[in-house]
């Protein structure tokens, strides 16, 4: 009976790991960056002449979303966040992420100004056409930012304390079940005053 | 998830057409060299079985550039390394560190084939023992009187 059995519970367990491994998402790597202070810089906004730098959010919890408009899953995510960010008063900060890809500049190299400016054209276009869900947007043209955020794939989404210390760290698009479940009880809990 | 790697896999792939396998080398080889050296012990993020040397994927091409840099500004190999693990975990390293989360990785296999063993050893002992089982004079005299029935 025993070695009728062994043989069983031992495939039985096999089954388990590969079921586990099976559901868990190979993209998913744990990020480093939770728990630590959100890496400085300061970069050209969408609008304005002024630059952000994420210093300028101390004090409060705010969202950080990395997007672009080439990326069909940030677009996927959008009608979500433009619905967040007419219920709730967390500010919604968006790093436009290399925007320009390598096939615009497949009949040459482009000039930083032409970049930023096309950059701008058409991220202001798709927000006008599918609402603006941020308080204001950062372009990260050579992706240099996104690589200190550890981005690998757009749309990444980070929720940011007061402290200015990453909290959580979303790789791939927003679900309604993520910002219900996780991102909304983290902002309630770090949103209360001290 | 299937849409990023869609987009990133379309991406990678009109990427690699307009650029040809031969990416314009930078100027000093000394700098490629060292870059080639350090970006083989890391993976790609993006396409996970490459290394970083020998992907094309468009981050792959930045964290390049970047690792350059850093190369240009005499880094040693180790604080390039811990560059990259800051922003995107040990995952990066195609050798894990040795630390408590990962010595059922590195030890695991050795435990493993130890047990493996130990059975395996127990096992040949226990059939050692059964098998010259000669029979006595009483259980030989049963046997013949089963025959004979």
């Amino acid at each position: 009976m025993k070695k009728f059995f062994l043989p069983l519970i031992a495939f039985a367990a096999l089954v388990v790991f590969l079921a586990v491994g099976l559901k868990r998402d190979p993209r998913e790597i744990p990020s480093p960056l939770v728990n630590k202070p959100a890496p400085a810089f300061s970069l050209p906004t969408l609008v304005g002449d002024k630059p952000f730098s994420p210093a300028d959010m101390q004090g409060q919890v705010w969202i950080f979303n990395v997007w672009a408009t080439w990326c069909v899953a940030c677009r996927e995510e959008h009608p979500l966040l433009v619905q967040f960010s007419k219920t709730q008063h967390v500010p919604i900060v968006g790093l436009s992420y290399k925007e320009i890809q390598p096939s615009d500049q497949a009949n040459g190299p482009l000039s930083d100004e032409v970049k930023l400016q096309l950059a701008r054209e058409r991220s202001l276009k798709f927000l006008q056409k599918a609402g603006d869900p941020y308080k204001l947007s950062v372009m990260d043209l050579d992706g240099r930012v996104g690589i200190d955020y550890g981005v690998y794939g757009v749309p990444e989404t980070y929720v940011i304390d007061k402290q200015g210390v990453i909290r959580y760290k979303r790789v791939g698009p927003v679900t309604p079940e993520v910002l219900i479940e996780t991102i909304l009880p983290l902002i309630q809990q770090l949103d209360k005053p001290a | 998830m299937k849409h990023i790697l869609l987009v990133v896999c379309l991406g990678t792939l009109s990427w690699m057409a307009q650029a040809g396998e031969a990416q314009p080398m930078a100027q000093d080889p000394q700098v490629e060299a060292r870059l080639v050296a350090i970006a083989e012990e890391l993976r790609c993020l993006v396409c996970q079985n490459e290394s970083l040397a020998s992907s094309h994927a468009e981050l792959a091409e930045d964290l390049r550039r970047e690792v350059r840099k850093l190369i240009r500004e005499d880094k040693t190999d180790a604080q390039i390394k811990t560059y990259l693990v800051e922003r995107y975990g040990d995952f990066v390293l195609y050798k894990p560190p040795l630390k408590p989360l990962t010595w059922p990785l590195w030890f695991g296999p050795f435990l493993l084939l130890m047990l493996a063993m130990g059975g395996f050893w127990r096992y040949m002992r226990q059939r050692r023992q059964r098998i010259p089982h000669h029979l006595n004079a009483s259980e030989r005299a049963q046997a013949e009187q089963l025959l004979k029935d």
